[in-house]
């Protein structure tokens, strides 16, 4: 089994326009290389410095993940992971 | 162009004169696809400031959740602007991350809480280039679609 990510809008051009997707990793970093491998340049949209960038927000199931370990997050089997670009400015 | 109703538009601007000195910040979703806004979802402001704005992240969560539930996207994002003009500040371009959305701000610069003039604009932010359109409201009792 795998772990779904949903994808924001501005991010579906390395989807291929897809919603979601899946992928695999026992934590986010792994994650996230993971999907890289297939939709290259999504790691640089949402990590800078090894750390997740300040304006994208992502979810594990219900659960910002700077509430949890950051991109160090363990995920599992089964997990859904969600990603949204911060709403903000000034 | 934007396209909104009057009522919608009044209700943007009744939550920015409220919220002033701070910055009022929200969504007007309508049904995929359709470029009409229909549902006014005011948003906290979570820094709480006159100089920026940012949706909670728990709010950020279940706003996007109820709205794919509905089949809807944020076809209007809105924020105020308490001390300079409604045109999008170097901020709001970096972070603005709805291509498809339209960006209206209401500078409540001039009328404060009060009921003093406001200045309404709209906005396309698409990978950093803005582009302003026009804003058209519809009357509150004719909405869009229905036959005179």
């Amino acid at each position: 089994m795998a772990i779904e990510v949903r994808i924001p809008t501005i991010l579906r051009p390395y989807t291929d326009g897809d919603k979601v997707v899946e992928g695999n990793g026992a934590t986010l970093a792994a994650l996230i290389d993971d999907l890289d491998s297939r939709h290259v340049g999504l790691r640089d949209r949402l990590v800078e410095d090894g750390a997740l960038r300040r304006f994208v927000n992502v979810y594990l199931n219900d659960e910002d993940v700077r509430f949890l370990g950051g991109i160090d997050t363990a995920l599992s089997d089964g997990d859904s992971v969600t990603i949204l670009p911060a709403v903000a400015g000034g | 162009m934007l396209e909104i109703s009057a009522d919608l538009l009044d209700a943007v601007i009744a939550h920015a004169r409220a919220d002033h000195p701070d910055e009022a910040c929200g969504v007007i979703a309508g049904p995929e696809g359709a470029d009409t806004p229909t549902r006014f979802i005011p948003m906290v402001n979570a820094a709480r400031s006159p100089t920026f704005y940012e949706f909670d992240s728990r709010d950020l969560l279940a706003l996007y959740r109820d709205m794919d539930d509905r089949e809807e996207e944020p076809v209007v994002i809105y924020h105020s602007h308490t001390a300079t003009e409604a045109y999008p500040s170097r901020t709001d371009i970096v972070y603005a991350s709805e291509p498809h959305a339209h960006y209206l701000l209401v500078s409540t610069r001039e009328c404060g809480n009060g009921d003093g003039p406001v200045e309404v604009r709209s906005f396309r932010i698409v990978d950093g280039a803005v582009t302003e359109e026009p804003v058209v409201v519809t009357s509150a009792d004719a909405p869009i679609g229905d036959a005179p």
